[in-house]
């Protein structure tokens, strides 16, 4: 099996798998509970913490467990929103952002709040003066995603909290899901107040995930409950997923520097594709290397998922989380490419893809369409 | 070029003449102790000043690490380069660049005359070369975003820019060793922490009464001992079994009077525990008049046990001053989880809040004590605390 939707989701490293099913099975107590099995439980969850307080370089008190990047987001997002509202009522985004933002915001819009949807260029990406003039007296809010799931375009997240740092009343949140451990975040720096992160796509488990929430923000809970996580997210911890995460997040962080070879195959995707014309190639260069997204105009791509897949080939459309409506990719279409937006094929890599499973792509891509270009052209 | 040296200076402990060369060897002791997981760096005492060769190791931690050292004054990541101006010109110009702001100011000193231009004419010509070479930036010698310092010494030129303040007070292990009487609470990791800037080396005792205290009250002080070896180095902690002993105060002495009873008590063990560790004295966070064994009377009533010097670091100072203390270094979100401990079990309803010394006599003289304090003494567990080494680290290391 050649598996390139690593950003749908990846593979669980055994490791991890092994890490969880010792805690499940070893240290099963409620890290509540007074006794003794319960403390050691605690003092597990503590150092888990702790571990992943010192791989981003935050506090511990900052970091949020939740179930992942949508929780995180929906977290975070409505959390401020509800928390603040009397503050202001408008929230910047844009037009590019993951379901789990998007949708959020648009019930935010059905309560009343005011979200302005910041427009990309060609290559995915904001331009910093419209973000500074869409701030208003009434922002409570910014959202804006780092690396994209579809197209791979990165934001400048350093420069935008830089430029948000002069205004205390605006918080700062970013969907960091798909950049953790191949694209680094200065995490700790001043004006990035809330950081979503899934364990997922980095070879942990489903379910586990957290959002880094600096010290002086303050969020309405989604869930009312205990006082786990200070309140913040109710509910018994998930402490073997937690240990887990820290786990996964610890391998990612000390295997990031293989991420550079990604370059390589990023590269070679790009030169093997632009040759032929009947590829639009999507991603920028400047993007993030493990995402690679080219449209076949006119060849309908769930056709072409279906035919890599018999060669035990997958790769995807476009976010996991909206190919199932069969409409056209909102990341396209906000850049420009409303031709390209019905027939995009998105590669994904994990960080040792081998370069072998990019040429058995290529090579399967290319039969594919000479098979099939007539009934379809 | 790139800043390849951390510059150290020194603060109160450059004014005490005779002791100065011990209490620095000290201080480069604790140095080298706290930045023992960065092997490269190297660290070189001076009369005045301190200089942490950075060898290739990454300068964020270390410059974070040097903040909890007790004893430097103030440090600044510097650069060295030779004693040449275009040399000196371009490390300047980097200093520059690697720093946020508008207005800057280069101070220049030259201690090596030798050099021939001096210092004025040096402010102007890097004034000039960084003007000329950068963007944006202005010079405000009144109060500048960024300073730019430029020393000439002998051996090179050292270019510092940003200065960051550091513990202050004077380098643990250079007064002495103190029993830190540690219960738990927000108070005694606070003392502990104002008599490491004084120099004390710091020993800890815990009463625990299981079952009456928990696990975790146990752990509670662990986790604040490990606050403490974060500013100054081990950090032992002994735990005493309290539990038989305080059931005897409580079934034989009147309530009221059973809190001071407890508390000369551990007086009394603290001291026996001090004077074979060759401890000369105690330290307790004792705060006047914060709760009914803080009073006066209290103090007067407890002390009488024991002629062993007390440190009371926090004797006269405010409950809000203390909490502020105790979250800047790390303690507060420990001290303040909710579990038991000694002091809070066997609470009479009504303690005596002016006990007399003479009733307390009284009471406790039909009392025998011996036996129990020979057990406890015997029961003893010690545990050491490291700055570099977490024993509990290790504990889950194959889990994460």
């Amino acid at each position: 099996m050649i598996y390139l939707d690593n950003s749908a989701t990846t593979q669980p490293d055994p490791e991890v798998l092994k890490t969880f099913q010792t805690v499940s099975t070893n240290f099963f107590a409620n890290p509540s509970s007074i006794h003794s099995a319960g403390s050691e439980v605690e003092k597990l969850f503590n150092k888990a913490r702790e571990q992943i307080a010192t791989i981003l370089k935050v506090n511990r008190e900052e970091i949020i467990f939740t179930s992942g990047g949508t929780e995180s987001n929906n977290l975070a997002i409505k959390g401020i929103a509800y928390e603040h509202k009397n503050r202001g009522h408008h929230i910047i985004t844009t037009q590019i952002e993951h379901p789990a933002v998007l949708q959020v915001c648009k019930q935010l819009e059905d309560e009343g709040f005011k979200v302005t949807y910041l427009p990309v260029d060609k290559y995915g990406m904001i331009d910093m003066d419209e973000l500074k003039q869409a701030i208003t007296d009434e922002t409570i809010l910014v959202t804006i995603m780092h690396v994209n799931n579809e197209i791979g375009s990165i934001q400048p997240i350093e420069e935008i909290a830089k430029h948000l740092k002069q205004y205390p009343k605006i918080m700062f949140h970013t969907d960091h899901v798909q950049g953790y451990g191949k694209i680094p975040l200065p995490y700790h720096v001043d004006g990035l107040d809330l950081v979503s992160i899934s364990g997922h796509k980095i070879h942990g488990l489903k379910g586990t995930g957290c959002l880094i929430k600096k010290r002086h923000v303050t969020l309405q809970p989604l869930f009312q409950g205990g006082s786990q996580e200070d309140a913040v997210r109710p509910g018994t911890e998930n402490v073997a997923g937690i240990v887990s995460l820290a786990k996964a997040m610890r391998l990612m962080h000390e295997n990031q520097s293989s991420y550079s070879r990604l370059n390589n195959l990023h590269q070679k995707l790009y030169q093997k594709l632009e040759k032929f014309d009947w590829t639009i190639i999507n991603s920028s260069k400047n993007g993030a290397a493990h995402i690679f997204n080219f449209s076949i105009p006119g060849f309908k791509p769930e056709v072409l998922i279906h035919a890599l897949g018999e060669k035990d080939i997958f790769v995807s459309t476009k976010s996991a989380c909206s190919s199932k409506q069969n409409e056209p990719s909102h990341v396209l279409m906000a850049c420009g490419k409303d031709l390209e937006a019905s027939a995009a094929i998105r590669v994904s890599m994990n960080l040792d893809q081998d370069e072998h499973d990019i040429d058995q792509f290529i090579e399967a891509l290319v039969q594919i369409v000479e098979q099939y270009e007539n009934i379809m052209g | 070029m790139k800043y390849d040296h951390i510059l150290v200076r020194y603060g109160e402990l450059a004014l005490k003449g005779k002791n100065k060369k011990s209490f620095i060897q000290i201080l480069k002791r604790n140095v080298e102790r706290k930045l023992s997981a960065f092997p490269n760096i190297k660290v070189k005492a001076k009369r005045d000043h301190m200089y942490i060769l950075l060898n290739g190791e990454d300068h964020e931690p270390i410059l974070e690490n040097c903040k909890d050292i007790i004893g430097i004054q103030s440090f600044s990541l510097a650069m060295k380069v030779e004693n040449e101006e275009e040399k000196i010109k371009a490390g300047a110009l980097k200093a520059l660049i690697l720093e946020e702001g508008q207005t800057f100011k280069i101070t220049a000193k030259r201690p090596n005359k030798d050099f021939p231009i001096s210092s004025q004419d040096m402010n102007q010509i890097l004034g000039g070369h960084l003007l000329r070479n950068t963007n944006g930036w202005s010079v405000d010698v009144h109060e500048p975003d960024v300073e730019i310092r430029v020393e000439i010494r002998h051996d090179a030129t050292y270019i510092t820019s940003k200065k960051i303040e550091g513990q202050g007070g004077l380098p643990v292990g250079t007064t002495g060793k103190s029993l830190l009487l540690m219960s738990g609470g927000i108070d005694s990791p606070v003392a502990g922490y104002l008599a490491m800037n004084r120099g004390v080396e710091i020993e800890a005792i815990h009463f625990h009464s299981p079952p009456f205290t928990s696990d975790r009250a146990k752990q509670k002080v662990e986790d604040l001992a490990r606050v403490l070896t974060k500013y100054g180095g081990d950090v032992k902690v002994h735990f005493v079994p309290f539990t038989e002993i305080q059931q005897k105060i409580f079934q034989e002495a009147p309530e009221n009077y059973g809190m001071t009873i407890m508390r000369r008590l551990m007086m009394r063990i603290s001291e026996m525990v001090a004077k074979n560790r060759d401890i000369l004295s105690l330290t307790t966070g004792e705060s006047l008049g914060q709760v009914a064994s803080q009073t006066m009377e209290s103090m007067h009533a407890i002390n009488e046990v024991t002629n062993y010097p007390i440190i009371r670091p926090l004797v006269a100072m405010d409950k809000v001053d203390i909490i502020d203390i105790s979250k800047e270094i790390g303690a507060y979100e420990i001290s303040i989880r909710p579990y038991e401990d000694c002091c809070t079990i066997f609470v009479p309803k009504a303690p005596k809040t002016r006990p007399r010394r003479e009733k307390v006599n009284e009471f406790e003289r039909p009392i025998d004590f011996s036996e129990d304090i020979e057990k406890a003494l015997s029961e003893i567990e010690t545990v050491s605390f490291s700055a570099s080494e977490n024993e509990s680290e290790e504990e889950f290391e194959d889990l994460l």
